[in-house]
């Protein structure tokens, strides 16, 4: 009872202090961004198989978790994501309507949860992408008449992947707090 | 006025999806582009993403460099090391002279290729991990326009969907939404060309069952769609299955081995014609028209293919026996006597002259059967090789 006890105090916000908001520097909320846009422009070109590593989404995962705001990632989310579109071929909207809600639910998450936590993270970092995967399927099929292909073994697998680069990226982005 | 700043978080997250949801919906129902957020955003990335293509070869070589530096100061290791960095130095080598080689590739079909094409280098892909977009170095400030043909000297590329005005977006023949026409070399089937999404493969749509396609076998553009021009190379037949409704085609593409560095947009096309296969391997033979027995025109006459051709030249050949000539006769002249049979007139005639030749056997050539109406090799390949349908003369 009181190991279940230490746990959840672990995992839930309970201090003033883990309720506080990250600071980032402005540079950083920029450059981040479009870093990871350019990554995924530039690298797959040499290395394919990084081909389905999502950036942008796991930018705005860690953005959004940590400015603990509904509205701050909301707006990180809807720029990341038209940002994405501009850049695809598809109409502007389908990556922006996906990562508004990725980052509205994130910075919910953020909000009630320890987000420093490795495991969070990874939990979290693992669920969002999953959720962008089926919610970037059904606009396609829904709004584009797309036939897009949804593998859930595939995504899953694909997103123990990102979550496992996530959590390294995370801690990396974590240097750039203020 | 409370509700909403109770509920702020949920209505800015309301309006915001509200508002793409529109801009959405207006881009799929208009089919039109929102062009300046994304004349904005490729023009933000694309050089940043050209500079870092430019520094990354910079940057191997340089840290390849150090790295052989660095190896040559460890003196235990001098040899292994000279042997790395020498190694190092031909791996460079190489594939500076192949990056040579395939400029120089790519220049002489670009001489020798009739149409106006300029080089573009590949530069980025799509943000969309579904989607086979790259964007090339080259955009309407050097005349690429939506809609050109992206080609290398192995086969085509894709199209250009978008020209912003540093760079392009092309779409790649293996995108899922990609469509092109496609003929085979040998049997001359047509098709349409779609993307799979996959890298190395794509898949020829609505071929029947009924029509032959061999694994192996070239396809190449029709020239229909628009954008390519006919004759361009797209790939080998991979594999070839019947299918429930049409065939299951499938093709390697041609234009994507290899890597994908240097392309040519095609500014201006010239279709070029398709190159000649073997013949097919199930020839039909078609037999020559049966003779006809009543025509036996004079030498030099086209064939006569109705009763009305051959009445008219019998009329001829009568008013030029009895020295009449048609529509010249008054009223109350003697018309000429049209029960009179032209030919035994003609055999009497050259009886008179030659008595000892044969009648209607000397006249022909050698080797004609009699009653053929011309030698054959006189006539085009399809009057041989079928009869020319009712009531259209063979000429």
């Amino acid at each position: 009872m009181s190991r279940d006890r230490d746990l959840s105090d672990q995992i839930l916000i309970g201090s003033a202090r883990e309720r506080g908001v990250a600071r980032f520097r402005r540079w950083g909320l920029v450059a981040v961004p479009l870093l990871a846009i350019l990554f995924q422009v530039y690298v797959p070109r040499y290395y394919e198989s990084l081909r389905y590593l999502e950036l942008p989404l796991l930018v705005t995962v860690y953005f959004a978790l940590m400015r603990r705001s509904q509205i701050a990632g909301i707006f990180i989310g809807a720029g990341i994501g038209l940002v994405q579109d501009s850049l695809s071929p598809q109409p502007i909207g389908v990556f922006g309507l996906d990562l508004t809600l990725v980052g509205y639910f994130a910075a919910s998450v953020g909000m009630r949860i320890d987000v420093e936590h490795v495991l969070i993270r990874f939990v979290l970092a693992f669920t969002l992408f999953v959720f962008h995967q089926s919610f970037y399927w059904a606009l396609a099929r829904a709004f584009l008449g797309q036939r897009v292909l949804f593998d859930l073994q595939h995504t899953a697998i694909l997103g123990l992947l990102n979550a496992a680069v996530g959590v390294a990226l995370f801690h990396f982005l974590d240097k750039l707090k203020e | 006025m409370d509700l909403l700043s109770r509920y702020r978080n949920v209505t800015v997250l309301a309006l915001v999806i509200f508002a793409q949801l529109i801009l959405l919906g207006y881009q799929v129902k208009s089919n039109q582009d929102i062009r300046l957020i994304r004349v904005w955003a490729v023009t933000a990335v694309t050089p940043i993403a050209k500079v870092i293509d430019t520094v990354r070869g910079g940057t191997v070589d340089s840290l390849g460099r150090y790295v052989n530096l660095h190896n040559l100061a460890d003196e235990n290791n001098q040899l292994g090391k000279e042997v790395g960095r020498l190694k190092l130095e031909n791996q460079y080598l190489k594939s500076e002279l192949r990056s040579a080689d395939r400029a120089v590739a790519l220049g002489a079909f670009q001489a020798r290729n009739p149409s106006k094409t300029l080089p573009a280098r590949v530069i980025g892909l799509s943000t969309s991990a579904s989607s086979r977009v790259v964007f090339i170095d080259r955009g309407s400030l050097g005349g690429v326009m939506r809609g050109m043909a992206v080609i290398t000297p192995d086969g085509i590329v894709g199209k250009v969907i978008a020209a912003y005005p540093t760079a392009s977006q092309v779409l790649l023949l293996t995108d899922p939404t990609f469509a092109a026409g496609v003929i085979s070399q040998k049997h001359r089937v047509r098709g349409t060309l779609v993307g799979l999404g996959q890298t190395s493969k794509c898949m020829v749509d609505y071929i029947q069952n009924e029509e032959k396609v061999e694994t192996g076998e070239w396809f190449y553009t029709t020239g229909d769609d628009g954008v390519f021009p006919k004759g361009l190379p797209v790939g080998t037949v991979a594999s070839a299955q019947p299918g429930q409704q049409d065939q299951l085609v499938y093709l390697a593409p041609s234009g994507l081995q290899g890597g994908l560095e240097e392309v040519l947009v095609i500014l201006e096309g010239v279709h070029q014609p398709i190159p000649e296969g073997q013949a097919p391997a199930s020839a039909v033979h078609l037999q020559t028209p049966a003779p006809d027995e009543n025509a036996s025109p004079a030498p030099g006459t086209p064939a006569l293919s109705t009763e009305a051709d051959r009445m008219r030249q019998r009329y001829q050949r009568i008013g030029e026996q009895e020295n009449h000539t048609f529509g010249q006769g008054l009223p109350g002249s003697k018309p000429p006597d049209f029960n009179l049979d032209p030919d035994a007139a003609a055999a009497r005639a050259r009886a008179a002259n030659t008595p000892s030749a044969t009648p209607g056997v000397a006249a022909k050539p050698a080797g004609t059967p009699a009653s053929s109406p011309t030698p054959a090799s006189a006539r085009p390949a399809a009057a041989v090789s079928k009869p020319a349908p009712a009531g259209v003369p063979a000429q």
